[in-house]
């Protein structure tokens, strides 16, 4: 994920030190640049803080690149002010918490908490929603998808113009502030011991999904492939409030099929690293079944005696 | 009838000009553009959607207030519920605001800020902090909350005025508080739309501005006193329904009555 890049910032805070000048210089080597003192008096007395924190990075084209569809005023706003203080206010919660050690998508997941939202959710859910909105796009987008993407949608939604209608109504009715998804739904169940007993590569599907205001489809353990902000910052200077016009316009002129494409191999590969764990963790259960002592189990008996409860 | 004027934006030549002047009275703080958008799209546009909704139906001859809360349908709306709740909301925001607004209330209005809140103060704290923190689209309202019980046979044994109170409510999207069946007082539209020509994402700056120079305290004080009139009327209706029972009881037979023995006997479910 792009947006999980980390810097590091090392600082020295050797004015949080207060010994005697005379004790630091005798028992202290002088150390020049950045570094990690090991000795538990040097932690205290000079004490270096490693800060991680997550960069805005820009969209992979210049902000002009998307006109006439996209104004550059409404990117430089949508990608300079919202998306940029939804990223200071993540870097602020997050900050010498747990979190902060995290990739993105798993302070998403964290902090989306089944639902009982921690208060980091909305702008970490928002930086990773934008980011993936500004890589939906490319100037010259539009056009059809092609490949085993465009097979998956002839497959799921009868034809590229019936998931283009799905996919257009979905945004327009998606009432106040959200987004629009199109995802990879794996069919995995979420509980601890229920297996698909035949499971099969058709049971997985593209589903459109919307989601109101910061929610995306990582919380359902979906994988995104393309997403419209229908937020109205997203659209309002360039179409005040026509949003069907925006959703068209996006839809024939911005979307990057490529990045689609890109995201749809993520989410096979993603499922294949998942069932080569499920199968390995198999594996070791049986191995653990074979090994443990022989369980007492209760059969059914010819008299099953009507017993009430 | 403030319903029928809603159904028909049937104007004449010089009540447009009159219109578009009016759009610029909220400069600088709301500029004519935003106005215009906003009451001439979008407001414009739910009121459209309503009129195409209703058009022979039931809700058709009702006012707009019941077709509201008819179409809310106990949190399972209605397609129309969002047309009809933000035609509403919408002429309420606008009758929020007044040029040259802003200032303190005053009156029984402030009295009640100050006894429910604590002081104009606090009010003014807690309803900004409400305005930033409703996440999304919605409104945020300064609403009069009666005690009434929403079951049929439950009553305040002690029913007293001071059970009323003012109250900061946030609503997503179209809600609004007549859904609660509380009397709303002052409204702020926090959807973008209302905000992003003149203050982009500043919506903090916008709600400042909304409360210091916008806000119709006049308009909030005939609200209240309107609300004070529905308790009146309600709390009628309620004394006159309760005499009619009462006469309805003297009249009828003895009923049988089932009391306690002095023997419980301890019996299991």
């Amino acid at each position: 994920m792009r947006m999980a890049c980390l810097a590091a910032e090392l600082s020295s805070s050797t004015a949080l030190c207060h010994p005697s000048p005379r004790r630091w210089r005798s028992t202290f080597p002088q150390r020049r640049g950045i570094g990690r003192w090991s000795s538990p008096k040097r932690l205290r007395c000079a004490s270096v803080n490693v800060r991680c924190y997550f960069q805005l990075i820009p969209p992979p084209y210049p902000l002009s690149a998307l006109e006439p569809y996209m104004s550059q005023e409404t990117v430089e706003r949508h990608w300079g002010r919202h998306h940029r203080e939804h990223l200071n206010s993540l870097n602020t919660h997050i900050a010498g918490s747990e979190l902060n050690e995290m990739p993105l998508e798993e302070i998403v997941l964290a902090s989306y908490n089944k639902g009982d939202y921690l208060p980091v959710f909305t702008h970490a859910a928002q930086t990773w929603n934008h980011d993936f909105f500004w890589q939906s796009m490319k100037p010259g987008g539009g056009g059809r998808p092609s490949g085993i993407l465009l097979q998956l949608i002839e497959r799921d939604f009868g034809s590229f113009e019936l998931f283009l209608k799905e996919f257009k109504t979905a945004a327009l009715t998606q009432f106040g502030s959200g987004w629009v998804w199109l995802t990879y739904k794996s069919n995995r169940l979420d509980v601890g011991n229920a297996v698909n007993p035949c499971p099969s590569a058709e049971d997985n599907k593209l589903v459109v999904a919307k989601t109101p205001n910061a929610i995306n489809p990582l919380v359902w353990d979906y994988s995104p492939l393309l997403a419209i902000d229908v937020w109205e910052h997203a659209y309002y200077l360039d179409y005040e409030n026509q949003r069907a016009e925006y959703i068209s316009v996006f839809m024939d002129k911005l979307v990057s099929w490529d990045f689609v494409s890109s995201r749809l191999a993520m989410a096979f590969a993603r499922d294949e690293e998942r069932a080569r764990k499920d199968a390995s963790n198999s594996e070791e259960d049986d191995l653990v079944l074979a090994d443990s002592a022989a369980r007492e189990m209760f059969l059914d008996s010819d008299d099953d005696g009507a017993e009430t409860e």
